[in-house]
């Protein structure tokens, strides 16, 4: 019985998704062959899958520990175009100036970024009383502009007509793990990413302070506990994971930053977080799923032109498909005892 | 000068249309972070229908209809079930971004068309929909503090057991405030599309249900309060278009930044000490 409990929210959450596909008129058997052969086909596919997951690995992390913590931080987004926007700042300032550690202090940096803009956040949530629901959606669309302005000003780079700033030499480029395909090492920062958080949040004092003050914030009060510097520290960190991806993106992928920084990955991730039950190892599955679908999405293109934005809806129907099935079988619980 | 105010009122209406029915929403306990989503699906329904009907009137009432619908997929889990109401929202948010995507690309091709929507008429330089806008408001201000029903819907959200105690629904009256808030955000959707845009484009809305969520706290809960902060954003996203013609040198992008980062400002000015409805965004479970 509780076996069935767990699986069948995913079940009904497949079934769901499955049937978006055929009010798109497209075969879910044949979609799900032609993004299976995308995504896990051959080693470029393999490789694909493994750079989409990343982002959506590691903002899902994010994601996991402010939730935890009772901060509703949907601001991944922002987070991880602050991590590109400051790397690319320090670039135009100081060039590749660490020699072959540069690329990892690109993602350092680039955590310190995302970690800074969602301390905003979480100040303002812990301090001033703004849910974070709010300010971190606002603050995304504050550093979109900021992002659009640096690029078609101060970090455009004057032998691009186009708005994007200067690109990475390559020694300030993350290692690439395999000579054909792009992937590169940063794909080993989220999978080593998630057992540390899981470390962090079962097996630390801080971790379990976490899921205290989100699970009870009133109890967690009374026993004394720093709610407020709780809920600011999870921000921070929250925000340190997004913005690494943006690190891992700049140095690893993309080499400049532009308005095409971020396929909405700091979005994306949190159905990916909160499919993956809001635990770190349950989100790296979810993630690879995830990213195997949006690697395979491309070939979709030959059924409908609504390709990757069909997997978006997809991922929205198995989400609230999910956290349907899971408050039915609550009620009945509930109703049961 | 009446032009220019009525480009104001023009650019706040579809957020004020959405905060004002939130306002509803949140004051009988339900938190609608979903508003952004229900906005855009709207202005893609009513885009889509004045398209084909030729009818911009049948536009609005289609974009209506679409807030009324996904308002209700959030009443089935969030009031009928206890599903948590964020966790909706975003789903929601994330389902309309994806479904107006597929749909326009499916329509229009990858890249996306261009095409003009036949829009509402105007008189003067007022569309209906903006002058009507206020006077909602005030309706709406009337409805809350001068009836019973008013009175028992704000009950439901600050104290939803004294509601029951009472022997009224608490479902009942969120399902109603869920619904307004559902309904005006559609409304504000479509006149984005049929009046202020002309168009559709993928995720046109752009924070707007957003902003218009971060107006009802600016606006301390009150219709009034909401509609007037609306105004300040409708005047911040008129300046983008006056400034740029006035060939000031501010950068385009700044300005645009500036509505969220007013809106950011005034959370963090008025954000504490504003008492937001008690039990909002709490799943009520009738005690036995």
């Amino acid at each position: 019985m509780l076996r069935l409990r767990a699986v069948a929210p995913y079940a009904v959450a497949l079934l769901a998704s499955g049937l978006l596909f055929l009010v798109f008129r497209v075969s879910p058997v044949q979609a799900s062959a032609v993004v299976a052969e995308g995504a896990a086909g051959d080693r470029f596919a393999v490789a694909r899958t493994l750079l989409k997951t990343t982002p959506l690995l590691l903002c899902g992390l994010g994601m996991v520990v402010a939730w935890r913590a009772g901060v509703y931080n949907i601001g991944g987004e922002g987070q991880l175009l602050a991590g590109a926007v400051l790397g690319a700042i320090v670039f135009q300032a100081g060039g590749a100036f660490a020699g072959a550690a540069t690329p990892w202090l690109f993602v350092l940096i680039g955590g310190l970024g995302g970690a800074l803009w969602a301390s905003i956040a979480g100040w303002l949530q812990a301090y001033r009383g703004v849910p974070a629901v709010i300010s971190t959606i606002l603050l995304n669309f504050v550093i979109l502009q900021l992002l659009l302005w640096l690029v078609n000003g101060p970090l455009q780079d004057p032998s691009l007509g186009v708005p994007l700033s200067r690109r990475l030499p390559d020694v300030a480029m993350l290692p690439r793990l395999d000579r054909q395909s792009d992937l590169h090492a940063g794909v080993l920062i989220g999978f080593l990413a998630a057992p540390a958080l899981w470390l962090v949040l079962y097996r630390t004092f801080w971790g379990l302070d976490v899921r205290f003050a989100g699970a009870n914030p009133e109890a967690a009060r009374a026993n004394r506990r720093p709610v407020r510097w709780i809920q600011l520290g999870s921000m921070a960190l929250s925000g340190f994971l997004c913005g690494t991806a943006g690190g891992v993106e700049y140095a690893g992928s993309l080499g400049q930053i532009g308005s095409g920084l971020s396929q909405n990955w700091g979005f994306l991730a949190i159905p990916v977080a909160l499919l993956g039950g809001l635990d770190p190892l349950g989100v790296v599955v979810s993630a690879l799923v995830f990213g195997g679908l949006y690697a395979g999405s491309d070939n979709l293109m030959r059924f409908t032109p609504a390709g990757s934005a069909l997997v978006t809806a997809f991922q929205a129907v198995a989400l609230l498909a999910f956290v349907a099935t899971r408050a039915e079988l609550r009620r009945r619980e509930g109703s049961a005892t | 000068m009446i032009e220019s105010l009525a480009a104001v009122a023009m650019f706040a209406t579809p957020t004020a249309l959405a905060a004002i029915g939130e306002t509803v929403g949140q004051r009988s306990g339900v938190l609608n972070i979903g508003l952004e989503g229900t906005m855009l699906l709207s202005a893609f329904a009513a885009a889509m229908v004045a398209l084909w009907s030729g009818n911009p009137w049948l536009g609005l009432l289609s974009g209506g209809l679409a807030g009324l619908v996904l308002a209700a997929l959030v009443g089935l889990l969030c009031v009928a079930r206890d599903a948590d109401q964020v966790v909706v929202g975003t789903g929601l948010n994330l389902l309309a971004l994806g479904l107006t995507g597929a749909w326009f690309r499916s329509l229009f091709g990858q890249s996306g068309k261009l095409f003009t929507v036949p829009t509402l008429p105007k008189v003067g330089f007022w569309d209906p929909v903006s002058v009507a806008t206020p006077l909602l408001a005030l309706a709406v201000l009337w409805l809350l503090q001068r009836t019973y029903w008013g009175l028992t819907l704000r009950a439901a959200g600050e104290n939803p057991v004294a509601v029951e105690a009472a022997g009224r629904s608490v479902p009942r009256y969120r399902w109603l405030g869920l619904m307004v808030s559902g309904g005006l955000a559609g409304l504000g959707g479509a006149h984005l599309s049929l009046v202020v845009s002309g168009t559709f484009a993928e995720n046109m809305t752009s924070g707007r249900g957003f902003v218009a969520l971060a107006m009802v706290t600016f606006g301390r809960w009150s219709p009034i309060g909401a509609c007037a902060a609306c105004l300040l954003i409708g005047y911040l996203e008129s300046l983008q278009f006056s400034l740029q013609a006035a060939g000031k040198g501010v950068p385009q992008e700044l300005l645009l930044a500036l509505p969220y980062a007013v809106s950011l400002l005034a959370l963090a000015f008025v954000g504490r000490g504003v008492r937001s409805p008690a039990a909002l965004a709490a799943p009520y479970r009738r005690t036995k």
